[in-house]
């Protein structure tokens, strides 16, 4: 049973990986909750085998499963919903204003790096000349 | 007094709580803000003045013993660090009431800003590592909506990066966690700090790697810093304030609580952090020369100044790490300060482009005495904190022998100087060159509210405060670091008080 669990969560962060490399934030989301669902499986997981429900006095506690990592991904299940509802009202509002989902370039950091583009066509340009007017004499 | 520590997450969140009734009366509001925030203060300054006398504080969380309940404690670390965020917490909710722009729009500001204080101060005294992750939790998901307040296109579109790369890491440390569970059978850090040097060395150096990944993205640190001066720039005045005075610190907090406190002394990556150290700290301040932005400008700074508080933590020296709890301490003071300035120039002027904006120190003296102070803090002129603090550090890297990187501090420093007399010059030099900028300046109206300059005033005054009172927080960063490099306190803390209780 724990190797199914350590394959299936493989195969979640694999797929989960290769949808939050794309560039919409649906996809980047489906990915997200992928990998979220990955991680919360090897929490669960990392409790070791499952045995009997934990509850004292109903059975030898030998058996019993290993309630903290349960608790533990429970937690993070929650948590890993609450942004995810988060992230899906923030694609709404993008989709609102942008008629799109896309996630964006920096504009201000694309400014800078055509800033910097411009100046060095200019540059060229100018040298260009320079050669030209030296062939020229 | 162990039963104070729990009352800095429990108040801002029952605050929190009743000003979510509140939502109508915006001064009812206000009142529990302020009164949740200094309770804080308060309980930070007495959990300090205890921790100094009598050692680690530890109490286990609803009275359950160490493997079953959550331990919080509290060292000479969390303390000062407790008692600079609070601090900061306060007089940036003072700025943001005078600035009034998203706390008078939003019902939800106060509430969510007492969420973001108690996830910071929970994430300093928490005990345990799976603590640690939900204290994180609280304090971005705060974040995330912060950042996102006003809904504005480019909020949405950098809140979509920061938010995807903070779950990202996220997703990293419940991982760690699910790891480090199944190989020792506890999130426990103390527990964890004794268990693990049973574990083959090629584990330990997975779990240590992988966790100074995971808050190295916090942190900002080289190479996964990229969202952070995409990101912070755009959120509402004053919160960019506190996301780059306290966020970013949480993280480095993280990396030097989890190295100096759950790995033994051979498997801490000193080499490894001393490179990252000198790559942000170079990278970080070409990136702050490169921008037109003020708030930009500030953000790579951020990126910078995290470089110097790596290199002491990377030294594992006595020194060194007494040189990073003094920068932590000196940079959060100046750089929320410089970030409610940039708040200030962005008010009075309607625009925070070096381009467009100039000639401040004639229509607006005292914006740039404010400031003056700590630019020149930050960019370490004696005799500034910064001095102090960078001295400190290049005084321990040359006795550790790590001159390459002493020289990267000091060829950083020296580019911060360079930054900060190109936005001296740009914004309080020279005449405004945009016209709406100039309308803007003729008119008295935009002057900008008192409470935003006074909050300014008291965090430059806390920072000024660390040149005259510079030699006792120094011991008390050494007496820090000696206790940090000491993990054997913290088990005999832990476990000691439960065999009493």
């Amino acid at each position: 049973m724990t190797v199914l669990f350590a394959f299936a969560a493989a195969l979640l962060f694999a797929t989960g990986t290769w949808m939050l490399l794309q560039r919409r934030l649906s996809r980047i989301l489906i990915g997200v909750g992928l990998v979220g669902h990955g991680s919360n499986l090897l929490l669960l997981t990392s409790g070791g085998p499952g045995g009997s429900a934990p509850i004292i006095d109903t059975g030898d506690p030998a058996d019993f499963s290993d309630p903290l990592p349960q608790a533990l991904a429970l937690t993070s299940i929650v948590i890993t919903f609450g942004v995810t509802a988060f992230l899906l009202a923030l694609g709404y509002r993008s989709w609102r204003i942008t008629r799109d989902d896309l996630v964006e370039n920096d504009v201000e950091d694309r400014l800078i790096a055509r800033d910097r583009d411009e100046l060095l066509e200019e540059t060229l340009l100018a040298e260009q000349e320079q050669r030209d007017e030296e062939g020229l004499e | 007094m162990t039963d104070l520590i729990p009352l800095v997450v429990i108040v801002p969140l029952l605050a929190a709580a009743l000003c979510v009734i509140a939502a109508r009366h915006r001064r009812v509001q206000r009142v529990l803000s302020l009164v949740a925030l200094t309770s804080n203060v308060v309980t930070a300054i007495i959990l300090l003045i205890e921790v100094d006398e009598e050692g680690i504080l530890v109490t286990q969380a609803g009275g359950w013993r160490v493997p079953i309940g959550i331990t919080l404690m509290v060292d000479r670390l969390s303390a000062v660090m407790l008692v600079v965020s609070s601090l900061m917490l306060i007089s940036v909710m003072v700025y943001a009431i005078g600035l009034g722009d998203e706390e008078r729009r939003f019902a939800a500001f106060h509430p969510i800003y007492l969420a973001l204080a108690a996830g910071v101060s929970a994430s300093f005294i928490t005990g345990d590592l799976f603590n640690l992750f939900v204290a994180f939790e609280v304090m971005l998901v705060a974040s995330y909506v912060l950042l996102t307040l006003g809904g504005r296109r480019e909020q949405v579109r950098s809140g979509m990066t920061y938010v995807i790369i903070s779950l990202i890491a996220s997703t990293f440390f419940v991982t760690a966690l699910a790891l480090l569970y199944a190989a020792t059978g506890t999130v426990n850090m103390v527990q964890l700090a004794e268990r693990m040097p049973e574990l083959e060395a090629g584990v330990r150096l997975g779990f240590s790697l992988l966790l100074v990944v995971v808050f190295g993205i916090k942190a900002g640190v080289f190479p996964l810093f990229f969202w952070l001066p995409d990101s912070y720039p755009t959120a509402p005045g004053a919160i960019t304030a506190v996301f780059a005075g306290l966020l970013t610190k949480v993280g480095v907090y993280a990396i030097i609580r989890s190295q100096t406190l759950l790995f033994p002394p051979d498997d801490r990556q000193g080499t490894l952090l001393l490179v990252v150290a000198a790559l942000t700290m170079i990278i970080g301040v070409f990136g702050a020369l490169s921008q037109d932005d003020l708030r930009r400008i500030l953000s790579f700074h951020v990126i910078s100044q995290i470089g110097y508080m790596i290199f002491g933590l990377a030294m594992f020296t006595l020194a060194g790490i007494a040189g990073a709890v003094f920068y932590v301490v000196h940079h959060i003071a100046v750089k929320t300060s410089l970030f409610l300035v940039a708040g200030m120039v962005e008010f009075r002027t309607g625009s925070g482009r070096l381009s467009h904006v100039g000639g401040l120190v004639r229509s607006a003296p005292v914006v740039a005495i404010l400031f003056a102070f700590p630019a020149l803090s930050l960019a370490g002129l004696p005799p500034f904190s910064g001095f102090i603090a960078k001295f400190a550090l290049v005084d321990a890297g040359l006795d550790k022998g790590v001159y390459l990187v002493v020289v990267a501090s000091l060829l950083a420093s020296l580019l911060t100087v360079m930054s900060m007399a190109k936005i001296w010059l740009g914004v309080f030099w020279g005449d405004p060159e945009d016209a709406r900028v100039v309308r803007r300046l003729r008119d008295p109206s935009s002057r900008s509210p008192y409470l935003m300059g006074i909050a300014t005033a008291v965090v430059v005054s806390i920072s000024l405060a660390l040149i005259v009172f510079a030699d006792p927080v120094y011991k008390f960063a050494e007496r820090a670091a000696e206790e940090l490099l000491e993990p054997g306190r913290y088990v005999e803390a832990v476990l000691g008080a439960d065999d009493g209780s």
